[in-house]
């Protein structure tokens, strides 16, 4: 059961093309998890659609050719036929996310101390996308946001003094969000954080060890 | 706007509902004489319906050409208004048209009306043309070869995409002039409202049964 949806805004970008690919891998992600956001984003597809019917313009017509040429382009082949979805579904990553992680069984952790690893994922560089492991029952470093960071919780489950993150749930926050997220005991947890600002982080300890971060 | 076309399911054929929704639009017709004309004219969604499937189905050029020339032309102004130049854009909307051909298949008319499918292929071709950020996408969900959606659903979704662009062109000029900026590719997550007060909640709800019904048929 997912508690923690997308924002309409970010939906909006999202269907409209505009997000940095960092967010846009944690929108995809989050959708190939939740029915309820994947018909939210198909209203917002609507409503492309009727910007795109909107769109003509009386000073803009395609070219007297096109059409034919078009014609000569596809007379060739015939439709592609449906076919059943046969991907496995894995347990761990989402088909967004497999793409960027590769084989779920060595993912290439590198070492955050504590026990808290990372893997960074190849995005561009308006916002950065990583693999987080916060052992089960470990706090993860008291932080507060210098931009929007979106975390997905993948396995396991983290929760902060106000709200509880199972797989699937997405948390949006802010420069206004300063909290303390604590790893449940009982599974590791794995979360896919997007962030387009480097963390601050609070505290004395998880300041040193910012440089090891990498971001 | 609400439910205009809530039909019960079990008593009635296809045949039917679609009589039933030509009443309907009719009848909307009618009431919206005088008032302001939304963009999009009542019945014309499941006319496109009806042609891309021929294309789907028959590799109807005719049908592919009523496609092209209502679309092509929105496409390219589309490309145009999102920052492209019009030797670009003519290409790109060649290019989409190519795709709707190659893909009419894939279209799922329980969900997108044909207008929304190709501004999604239109979309990520501006994404391409335009060399903006990669962006992924879920698993797409799909009926398979030997089933169809549910009659009703096509219905239903069709109607309530020609309801949501006529309620569309009801909304204050500002508010559409945000929505056109964001979908142009002018606004950046940030400069979009936290509140966008869109009328999407109906169709939302048409498209989540939609989606049911194909996950209960993938089951
Ligand atoms: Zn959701």
């Amino acid at each position: 059961m997912i508690n923690h949806h997308l924002s309409d805004k970010l939906l909006m970008a999202y269907s409209a093309g505009s997000l940095p690919e960092a967010f846009n891998l944690a929108v995809a992600t989050h959708i190939a998890l939740c029915d309820e956001c994947r018909a939210r984003l198909a209203s917002f597809d609507a409503l492309g659609g009727v910007i795109l019917e909107e769109a003509s313009a009386p000073d803009v017509s395609m070219e007297s050719s096109a059409l034919s040429a078009t014609l000569e382009r596809v007379k060739t082949g015939k439709p592609t036929p449906r076919a059943r979805q046969t991907a496995p579904q894995d347990a761990l990553l989402p088909a967004p996310l497999r793409d960027y992680v590769g084989d779920p069984s060595h993912i290439r952790w590198r070492s955050l101390g504590g026990g808290a690893k990372q893997m960074i994922l190849a995005t561009t560089e308006q916002a950065t996308a990583r693999l987080l492991l916060i052992p089960a029952g470990t706090k993860v470093p008291d932080h507060s946001h210098g931009g929007l960071e979106l975390t997905l919780v993948l396995q396991g489950a983290f929760a902060d003094e106000h709200d509880r993150f199972g797989r699937g749930d997405i948390e949006i926050a802010d420069e206004s969000t300063h909290h303390q997220p604590i790893a449940e005991p009982g599974e590791d947890c794995i979360c896919l954080a997007v962030t387009d600002a480097p963390l601050r982080f609070r505290g004395l300890l998880p300041r040193l060890a910012q440089p090891f971060l990498g971001i | 706007m609400g439910d205009m076309f809530d039909i019960a399911r079990p008593s009635h054929t296809a045949r039917q509902a679609v009589e039933a929704a030509d009443k309907i639009f009719a009848e909307r017709e009618t009431k919206r004489r005088g008032k302001r004309q939304p963009a999009v004219s009542a019945a014309n969604g499941l006319e496109w319906v009806t042609l891309l499937r021929k294309v789907a189905d028959a590799q109807d050029t005719d049908a592919f050409t009523a496609l092209f020339e209502h679309f092509a032309p929105r496409v390219k102004a589309f490309l145009i208004k999102s920052g492209a130049d019009h030797a670009m854009a003519e290409e790109c909307a060649q290019d989409v048209m190519v795709t709707v051909w190659k893909k009419a298949a894939q279209f799922d008319p329980s969900r997108a009306s044909v207008a929304t499918w190709i501004f999604t292929i239109a979309r990520n071709r501006r994404i391409d043309m335009l060399r903006r950020d990669r962006r992924p996408e879920p698993e797409d969900l799909s009926w398979g070869p030997d089933e169809e959606p549910d009659q009703l659903d096509i219905l239903s979704l069709q109607q309530e995409s020609d309801q949501l662009a006529a309620a569309i062109a009801q909304l204050p000029h500002k508010q559409r002039v945000m929505i056109e900026r964001a979908y142009f590719g002018d606004l950046t997550h940030s400069e979009i409202a936290d509140e966008t007060g869109l009328p999407l909640g109906t169709i939302k709800s048409r498209i989540r049964l939609a989606l049911e019904r194909l996950r209960h048929s993938l089951s």
